[in-house]
């Protein structure tokens, strides 16, 4: 479990990143936390021939709120968004620090970024599903300058993006703030990748949902939304009969080869059903805080 | 070792030690065509590039002296055939771990792939052995009884049940490690090796590479953890030692987490088919058991691949009276990993099954579970008590640790928060059994190994300034020896155990010794120790007597000092006793150049601990999750000689139970491919998965040791893969079907909870 050799290089700036990576060809790499990579490499089943460590580079760890948007630097630990707790920053985006919780252990969440793992693009990536949810837009710096991707085009397979070699992810805008959300998801140890997870955020105004997401993890090659439960809800009065309703749909859609292993897509399909329900009823209760794995209470 | 002054294999500083990286096969099985290492040699900084003729095909043999064993070779590589995906087949020899694993991917092995064995079903298709052209290495048919069919055909009730285990592996904190060196000077080999048998691994490098005893000298240092895995000799081992020895430099390996997982050693993946009669109260009129045990590629020196089935055979009645009994028991060679007796060996399965059939049988029968498990227990006025399986079980508190257990769980509410009532299920899994413990020559003889552990031998000697240094032939490796031998020890000299030090795990400093597994330590190392130290003690009080002019029988020792009994301002101290041995030997009328030393011998049968244990889990039927939100443990190990020690062994031991029975199993493909890799796969539970364990005490003093303790070693691992099942179909009391299988997934419970409904048999104790 050692890496196959590699050059290594620190960078300074967002350009010089760029620069380097140019320079470097289309096996360099770049390392943020290093909390995906490092163990690929480890296990030659990554093999760069040069890595750009992007640590060094100022000014892209922040999480910053612009009237709808919330922006967040690429460079930003998950340990940062878990413990912030600006209401001006997290108003209608309430669900990220409890979504930061569920990720791996504190030593992957005081190392591992955001960018990183919208990078990574697994599909049952905490950031990637509320990439999603949020129908956020990727920063990116080329070589040409940056562009912005929308998130419905970011992910475009398992453990793949929209990126062009050599483009670096300088921030993540996440958009349609609301005010109910939620991130349920369920793993059989603490800590450990979801076998399934859901995230939901909607309005309600006049008891009626309004502006409904729903996204699922761990059921497709990329973070999957629920057009049908979404249109079903939408104007729907909340409650146990929309939710059970809005749940159905969501299993459904876990459809034979749409998982990464299929193996046991029949426990798939229930586990999402169940996590659907409790993440609606759980978000229509309020702003999501810590809670218990598998969200039972 | 919690201010990290441990020094553990890595910790030895070697900074121009080569490193070992190995070329494991690829396929589960098959046929070695042509290895070519041209440019893997080619790779800067690579010193070797070894395979099994570079070596001579050197191989380790476990045998069972019996007809029904088929003795089989492990080369330390393979040369001709691979058995299972991981099997190391070249050895890299280079500067650096880096580098090795560079040249070891340029090392091309041609190897013709055949269908794998993973199952006794295809185990005779193509044997991995054509020394057992069935599959079988291990046949044992015991206890034969030609009236069991007959009670069984007239018996009120007669369950005919399969359970099964998952093949899993022990994980020690620190995988597997050596380092080896050859010195010159004294023309021996070194080996520093993360094992629990020092001397085992000194045999088995000797017989290896065909040198002498004394030119092999093994030192376990620090040893982080081994529960089993390092009760045996490693092939990778006794390469870096063939190496060291061949190439004169020294060599390290370290076992990484993926090796560790996909090709050490695992265990406990066992299959039972059971007829078990009960009378109309519940009473066992028999029980016929099938055992088969997969015991994965080849027979582990020195143990052999019988360990399992011997014991599930020999061992299943555990604390009940089973009428009438016979085992068949067979070991099948499969295309993975060999086995070693990882902890608890095949009695986590056998309580298991014991366990489950009770419960099966209280509930046909109407019978409460506990009560079903009063009928059919050893009582206390029949001990000692021969059972049908030819055993004499000493007395133990088999019935008092149940009422026991019963009683706590009951004061702890677990009955109210049974009832639930908040959308998930939860039930309670109690369960008793024994733990056969520190087994001796006259057991161990009984199974025809061709090595046969049991006694162990220790050395007491006591320096000029009166402080201790204790030997012993086992070898701790995390259980607290440092502390409990020094108890053992100052208790008989009457010093403080802070005076002792215990010295273990180096072949040139012990004489020999068996090594710590099989809950043998305490009592049989200690029990060595007390005897030495009992004999030093004698030796202290009869110089003590002369200088204080009384007779030794009036002499006591405590506190530091040799006292004249009811006369305690007469006294000398115990380090002056020690400087007038060493220094002023003229001044006693006897010559002492026999020193403060004493040497001792243990070697008692084997004893049986006991212990009730309870589970309450929870299962939340939205996601199949099952967890173990509270745990208690009655036990009865004899003596305490340290409760924290004890209490901790427990509180670990149910922690990898818990672990087998959910979490827990080593997967494989359809072609023999390892499915669990890494520490994500394979789901060692961590502090967030395991309860709390309260831990209770009963002490029944084992006239059979030195000190009245019997061993403890193994008993939370043991209890802990029933107790968490029965719980399991107990939050599952409503539903048809059962659960008999260990370790459950969601899956499997959300299974469970779609077949169908029947009355719920209310079950309080
Ligand atoms: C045991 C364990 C458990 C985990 N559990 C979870 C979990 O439950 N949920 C979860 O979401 N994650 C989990 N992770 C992964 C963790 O969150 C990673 O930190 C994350 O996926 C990647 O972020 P990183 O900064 O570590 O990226 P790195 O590992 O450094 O890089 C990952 C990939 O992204 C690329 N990359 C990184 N940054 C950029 C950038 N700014 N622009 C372009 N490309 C970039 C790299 O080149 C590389 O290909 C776990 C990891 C471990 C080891």
């Amino acid at each position: 479990m050692k890496p196959a050799p590699f050059e290594y290089h620190r960078a300074y700036t967002p350009k010089e990143v760029t620069e380097l990576l140019l320079e470097l060809g289309e096996d360099a790499k770049i390392l943020a936390g290093g909390q995906s990579l490092v163990p690929m490499m480890n296990f030659r089943l990554a093999r760069p021939t040069a890595l750009v460590d992007i640590n060094p580079v100022s000014g892209l760890d922040y999480i910053r709120r612009d009237g709808d948007v919330l922006r967040v630097g690429a460079l930003t630990r998950h340990r940062s968004v878990e413990l912030s707790t600006e209401p001006d920053v997290h108003n209608g985006f309430s669900v990220l620090p409890g979504a930061a919780r569920w990720i791996g252990h504190f030593p992957i969440r005081s190392r591992g970024t955001v960018g990183g793992s919208i990078a990574h693009a697994d599909p049952t990536a905490e950031w990637c599903l509320l990439a999603r949810l949020y129908d956020a837009e990727i920063v990116v710096l080329g070589e040409h300058g940056t562009r912005t991707v929308p998130s419905d085009e970011w992910f475009t397979g398992f453990l793949t993006t929209a990126a062009l070699p050599g483009e670096l992810v300088l921030e993540t805008r996440f958009r349609r703030p609301r005010r109910h959300g939620t991130l349920l998801e369920y793993a059989r140890r603490r800590g450990d990748f979801a076998i399934a997870a859901v995230a939901v955020a909607f309005d309600i105004t006049d008891n009626r949902c309004h502006d409904v997401s729903m996204v699922l993890g761990g059921v497709a090659n990329e973070p999957l939304r629920v057009p049908e439960a979404e249109a079903y809800l939408e104007g729907a009065e909340p409650g146990e009969r929309a939710w059970a309703e809005a749940a159905r749909l969501a299993a459904e859609a876990v459809t034979p080869g749409t998982g990464p292993d299929d193996g046991d897509h029949g426990y798939r399909r229930h586990l999402v059903g169940t996590l659907a329900r409790r993440a609606l009823a759980e978000a229509q209760a309020g702003p999501a805080g810590p809670r218990p794995r598998g969200g039972a209470s | 070792m919690l201010r990290g002054a441990a020094t553990f294999v890595e910790d030895i500083p070697r900074p121009h030690a080569h490193h070992l990286a190995f070329v494991r096969s690829p396929v589960a099985a098959g046929r070695i065509a042509g290895i070519g290492t041209e440019d893997a040699r080619a790779v800067p900084g690579v010193l070797a590039v070894v395979t099994a003729a570079d070596l001579g095909h050197p191989s380790l043999t476990a045998v069972l002296e019996r007809d029904e064993f088929v003795p089989t070779s492990m080369p330390l590589l393979a040369h001709d055939r691979v058995r299972y995906a991981g099997e190391p087949v070249v050895a890299v020899v280079a500067e650096s771990r880096y580098v090795a694993e560079d040249a070891a991917e340029r090392v091309w092995c041609d190897i013709e792939e055949c269908d794998p064995v993973l199952s006794l079903a295809d185990a005779a298709s193509t044997p991995v052995h054509p020394e057992a052209p069935d599959g079988v290495l291990v046949d044992l048919q015991m206890f034969a009884d030609d009236l069991l069919d007959e009670s069984l055909a007239r018996a009120p009730l007669v369950l005919e049940e399969t359970f099964r285990s998952g093949r899993v592996t022990a994980a020690p904190m620190e995988a597997r490690a050596c380092l080896a060196e050859w010195r010159d000077r004294d023309e021996q080999l070194v080996l520093h090796c993360s094992t629990q048998v020092p001397h085992q691994v000194r045999t088995g490098v000797a017989q290896a590479l065909g040198i002498a005893e004394r030119q092999v000298r093994v030192v376990a240092p620090d040893v982080g953890g081994g529960f089993g895995l390092k009760c045996v000799v490693g092939r990778e081992e006794v390469v870096a030692a063939a190496v060291a020895a061949r190439w004169r430099v020294p060599v390290r390996w370290t076992e990484d987490r993926q090796e560790n997982l996909t090709a050490a050693f695992h265990g406990h993946e066992q299959e039972y088919r059971v007829r078990a009669g009960f009378d109309a109260e519940g009473r066992f009129v028999g029980v016929d058991a099938d055992i088969v045990c997969s015991v994965g590629a080849y027979s582990a020196y020195p143990f052999s691949c019988g360990v399992e089935p011997l014991m599930a055979a020999t061992e299943l009645p555990g604390v009940y009276k089973v009428g009438r009994y016979a085992a068949r028991a067979r070991g099948v060679a499969t295309n993975k990993p060999p086995t070693a007796p990882y902890r608890g060996v095949s009695r986590p399965q056998i309580v298991l099954v014991m366990e489950r059939l009770l419960d099966k049988a209280a509930r046909r029968l109407g019978i409460d579970r506990v009560e079903i498990r009063r009928r059919n227990t050893i009582a206390p006025h029949e001990f000692p008590y021969t059972g049908p399986n030819g055993i004499t079980y000493e007395p133990g508190s088999y019935l008092e640790a149940l009422e026991r257990c019963v009683r706590e769980v009951t004061d702890a509410g677990w009955w109210e928060r049974r009832a639930g009532g908040d959308g998930l299920r939860r039930g309670i899994g109690l369960v008793n059994f024994s733990e056969r413990t520190a087994y001796g020559t006259a057991t161990m003889g009984l199974r025809r190994m061709q090595m046969t552990p049991g006694f162990d031998v220790s050395h007491v000697r006591m320096d000029a300034s009166g402080d201790v240094v204790v030997t012993s032939g086992t070898c701790g490796h995390g259980q607290g020896h440092e502390t409990t031998f020094a108890q053992i020890v100052a208790d008989r000299l009457g010093i403080r155990p802070e005076r002792v030090k215990l010295r273990q795990g180096d072949t040139d400093l012990v004489s020999f010794g068996w090594g710590t597994w099989g809950s043998r330590s305490l009592v049989i190392g200690g029990g060595a120790a007390a005897v030495a130290a009992r004999t030093l003690a004698g030796r202290l009080k009869a110089i003590a007597g002369e200088l204080l002019e009384v007779g030794p029988g009036d002499i006591e020792l405590a506190d530091g000092y040799a006292r004249v009994r009811g006369v305690p301002e007469a006294r000398v101290a115990v380090e002056e006793i020690a400087a007038t041995v060493h220094f002023r030997s003229h001044t006693l009328s006897r010559h002492h150049d026999q020193l403060l030393e004493a040497r001792g011998a243990a070697d008692p049968p084997g004893m049986f601990s006991n212990a009730a244990h309870a589970a309450l889990v929870e299962v939340d039927p939205g996601t199949g999750d099952a967890r173990v939100v509270d745990y208690l443990v009655v036990e009865d190990c004899g003596v305490v000689v340290n409760p924290t020690v004890v209490d901790g062994q427990v509180r670990g031991g149910v922690a990898q139970g818990i672990a087998a029975a959910l979490y827990e199993e080593l997967t494989y493909s359809p072609e023999g491919q390892p499915l669990a890799g890494t520490f994500m796969d394979y789901l060692v539970p961590t502090a967030s998965e395991i309860p709390p364990v309260a831990v209770h005490h009963l002490q029944t003093p084992c006239e059979l040791t030195e000190t009245g303790a019997k061993g403890m070693g193994e008993g939370g691992t043991i209890g802990a893969p029933a107790a968490v099942l029965a719980a399991l179909n107990d939050a599952l009391r409503d539903c048809e079907a059962d659960l008999d299988h260990i370790p459950v997934r969601p899956a499997d419970i959300l299974r469970v909870l779609t077949t169908g409904t029947r009355t719920e048999r209310e079950d309080t104790a």
